[in-house]
């Protein structure tokens, strides 16, 4: 077995740094082994969320062992045997995962061609590795298979083998591995797992976010043969078919009456309510000139984005089985430690008794209802008598319970000289914390937890701390201003659940940036993108925003009536991906995007087509946002429970959108793909919506009915 | 409960459930089939999507009864690894999915497409597959497919 897993991140550490995820987990054989039929098992505490990542770690790893990857495994995470990584989000697995399996798998290489040389009688040196056969000069050979000992890899990574500096798998388009599963329909995602004895569980959400059960006749569901779990507020069904508990629950609705205090703001002025709100405040950044010039005027403006929903194709999922005091969870969490964590705080129950394995669930893009549900199977297990139990979330459920991406307001000022260039720039943001992932907290953070008879308190949102950041993330601008000062009001009233939803504050931030600064050059006369790179000094930064303003066609662009051109920039996080994508529109009935053009660079790439693909998606989905998306309420309830009322762009709408891979230089490290492309995709939606209209939207959604309020 | 026959990928298949259960569960969980996805259960996503006598339909919102005696196909009837549908064939060549958890069902509804018009426009194959929504952003890597699927893979 493998050594104490102990938390990333934690404790005073005497033992030297190793690279990314094998500082935290630093026995090879947690990383690794070899399989005598010819096969490398390979565990990463990384989980598959639709983004490909199983396929790139594949590829790392066929290239450190010199074996082609049909021969490698990739292990579904889980607490009972993979490394402990933490969550998988902030497009940070290639950085953290695939740094620490490059370092086992070189010397786990090393490790098997000493045993090599040993059995064979020849030096290392003499030694080379084809597809896992280790041949030697001469002839003799053996193989990683034939060797296959965990023995060999039971002990502490040194580091001391440098991965190897040229590739072969690495930086070509390797097939994603779970794919053909999916073309063909073969059960893959955790909603397709069954187990022999499987009861069928419902949960029956509160009406409201506030609302508590008043009374509750349950004789019309336990009618169908339904099985009734309650406790406090939590309520749920289990039934032997399917269709029953969702009948039963049906049942149980009408037999539910709830008090429901209007707790929500008004959904038409949420940038008010949130500057109104009692906040932690902190200065992010900032810098006086030396000799500051007298401006000549002060431009303000204020942004504001909605509460978001994470709105997946498939409904949060999870199946649960208690037996003998021990619980074993199946599910589709980013996090499956993390989530552990906090079942165990919420069941009372030693963490060493909780199984928690990773099964895909449906496109992930944020903290969404992935860890609620699995304690919703728990709670319901639990009435189950030693039978597993899979409890899936309604649609409604899907888009009102899961958190949401927070609400923001954002405050620009500039100070500008007389020839509108700026001499200050001011930067201030409210929103509520974008993390309540679980395991962080002293309490539990997962919905279920908060209605139960003795309940938890919500626990108020965070955000992940500078560099990268959470509501601040990005609210620094790239631009050299002589000053500069930037703000972050945390805001502490919370009415709504709010979490990480994909590129976090950067999404808000960079629209609001972006748009200000076009407006900037606007007055100046100036072109955009000759503003923005007059602006900037990173020759990363010039590069992708000269390949997306050459490829979109920028400099020869027309002026045609209803037609628009806009760019938008940013650079993840300040620290991750370079990304410049132009957006041209039409604005007749409606806003159309007809044409994304994305340039990034994400430093080295593993998979070049999986970058892309990832690109394309985040900008299609950061479209999706920009043009259609709020989640709606009343002052009591979230009324955007379905698809009518909470539509997203479909496939008539989508733009073509083209990606272009900006070559970087050649030590710059791997960084994430998938995020980058949020914010630059909104600005350049909305700059070209005020190159079309003369009509500046500053709140998202960029609607036909807010462009006609702004005129 | 009644036993219930139904034409499933060419096969008669009998099933005793309650005929107002719709059709996706007892794909799913007596059948076996899991290609047909839940995403809303109101017909609104496309996930769960089959062909019943030809027509891309939501099986969610079909209750048994509406479904005995038509003919069922769903995403593991169109084709397997060893005789790949031309959709799946070209799904894989274009590398068209993220998760891929609506892909059984835009695979369904570009199958009934492809019956009926051998060689859409882009437009078509875009107005096909509107009842389908996809959250990851593979619409156009998915419209590839199609459109290589009916040119018998060259694109
Ligand atoms: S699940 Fe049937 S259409 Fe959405
Ligand atoms: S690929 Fe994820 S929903 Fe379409």
């Amino acid at each position: 077995m493998t050594g104490p897993l102990r938390r990333a991140g934690g404790g005073p550490d005497e033992r030297p740094q190793l690279p990314g995820s094998l500082n935290a987990n630093r026995r090879l054989g947690q990383w690794l082994r070899f399989l005598p039929e010819g096969l490398v098992e390979v565990r990463s505490g990384k989980v598959e969320l639709g983004q490909g990542i199983a396929t790139a770690l594949a590829q790392i790893v066929a290239d450190e062992l010199d074996v082609a990857p049909a021969r490698v495994r990739m292990v579904p995470a889980s607490t009972a045997s993979s490394p402990d990584e933490a969550v998988t989000s902030g497009s940070l697995s290639v950085q953290q995962s695939g740094t620490a399996l490059r370092y086992a798998c070189a010397e786990a290489r090393a490790l098997y061609l000493e045993a090599a040389a040993a059995r064979l009688g020849k030096p290392v040196e003499r030694l080379q590795v084809i597809d896992g056969e280790i041949v030697a000069v001469g002839g003799a050979h053996t193989s990683y298979w034939a060797l296959a000992d965990e023995r060999l890899l039971d002990r502490e990574a040194t580091a001391r083998v440098a991965p190897k500096s040229t590739h072969r798998f690495v930086g070509s388009n390797a097939l994603r591995l779970d794919l053909p599963d999916k073309a063909f329909g073969r059960p893959r995602f955790v909603h397709d797992l069954e187990f022999p004895g499987m009861l069928h569980g419902r949960v029956l959400r509160p009406p409201s976010p506030a609302a508590a059960l008043r009374a509750l006749d349950d004789a019309q569901a336990r009618a169908l043969g339904a099985v009734v779990v309650r406790d406090g507020s939590f309520l749920g069904v289990l039934a032997e078919r399917e269709e029953v508990a969702v009948k039963a629950l049906e049942r149980l609705r009408a037999g539910a009456s709830w008090s429901e205090p209007a707790t929500l703001p008004d959904a038409h002025a949420l940038a008010d309510w949130l500057q109104a709100q009692p906040v932690e405040s902190k200065v992010v950044a900032e810098h006086a000139a030396a000799g500051a010039a007298t401006p000549a005027r002060t431009l303000r403006a204020r942004f504001s984005r909605p509460y978001l929903a994470h709105a997946s194709i498939g409904p949060s999922c999870a199946l649960a089985h208690w037996r003998d005091g021990r619980l074993q969870v199946w599910c589709h969490s980013q996090g499956i430690y993390n989530l552990r964590a906090d079942l165990a705080l919420t069941l009372g129950l030693a963490a060493e008794r909780i199984d928690v394995s990773h099964v895909e669930g449906a496109g992930c893009y944020g903290h969404n209802g992935a860890d609620d549900v699995a304690l919703d199977a728990a709670l319901l297990a639990r009435a189950a008598g030693e039978r597993p139990v899979r409890v899936v979330w309604s649609r409604a459920d899907e888009l009102a319970w899961a958190p949401l991406g927070p609400a923001m307001a954002i405050a620009l000022e500039a100070d500008v000289d007389a020839g509108g260039e700026v001499l200050a720039w001011r930067h201030e943001l409210w929103s509520n914390g974008h993390s309540t992932r679980p395991g962080r907290a002293a309490t539990p953070t997962l919905l279920a937890a908060f209605h139960l008879e003795r309940p938890f308190e919500p626990v108020l949102a965070i955000d992940p701390p500078l560099p990268a950041g959470g509501a601040e993330r990005n609210a620094r601008p790239l631009y050299g201003f002589p000053a500069l000062r930037v703000v972050h009001h945390r805001v502490l009233s919370m009415p709504l659940r709010a979490s990480a939803l994909r590129s976090l504050g950067a999404f808000a931030n960079v629209f609001a940036i972006e748009s200000f600064v076009d407006d900037l050059a606007r007055a100046r006369d100036e072109d955009p993108v000759a503003w923005r790179l007059r602006h900037l000094t990173d020759a990363r930064a010039h590069a992708v925003i000269e390949a997306a303003a050459r490829r979109a066609g920028w400099a020869a662009r027309r002026r045609r009536e209803h037609c628009g051109h806009g760019i938008g920039f940013a650079r993840y996080k300040n620290l991750g991906a370079y990304c410049a994508v132009v957006a041209e529109i039409e604005a007749a009935r409606e806003i159309r995007v007809q044409r994304l053009v994305v340039a990034i660079d994400v430093g080295q790439v593993v998979n070049p087509d999986g970058v892309a693909n990832q690109a394309e998606g985040g900008a299609i989905q950061a479209a999706s946002w920009t043009l259609k998306e709020a989640v709606r309420f009343d002052r009591t309830r979230i009324t955007s429970a379905s698809w009518e009322d909470y539509p997203i762009l479909g496939f008539s709408e989508v733009p073509a959108v083209e990606v272009e891979i900006v070559a970087c230089p050649e030590d710059a490290p791997w960084v994430g793909a998938g995020e980058a492309a949020q914010g630059p995709t909104a600005a350049a939606i909305a700059n070209a919506v005020r190159d079309a209209l003369g009509v500046r939207v500053r709140d998202l959604p960029i609607t036909p009915e807010r462009i006609a309020a702004t005129d | 409960m009644p036993t219930i026959r139904l034409d499933v990928n060419g096969t008669e298949r009998a099933v005793d459930a309650a005929e107002d259960t719709p059709l996706l569960y007892v794909l799913r969980n007596d059948l076996g089939l899991k290609a047909a996805r839940f995403g809303c259960g109101s017909g609104r996503c496309g996930a769960c999507f089959v062909l019943i006598d030809g027509r891309a339909v939501a099986s969610c919102d079909t209750p048994l009864w509406a479904a005995a005696g038509r003919r069922i196909v769903t995403l593991e009837g169109l084709g397997s690894p060893e005789a790949p549908h031309p959709l799946q064939r070209a799904v894989i060549d274009e590398q068209a999915a993220q998760c891929g958890y609506c892909l059984s069902g835009i695979l369904v509804s570009a199958a009934a497409l492809l019956a009926a018009n051998a060689a859409p426009t882009e437009a078509e194959v875009r107005a096909a597959l509107d009842r389908n929504l996809c959250r990851c952003g593979s619409h156009n890597r998915l419209v590839r497919a199609v459109v290589r699927a009916a040119h018998g893979g060259a694109e």
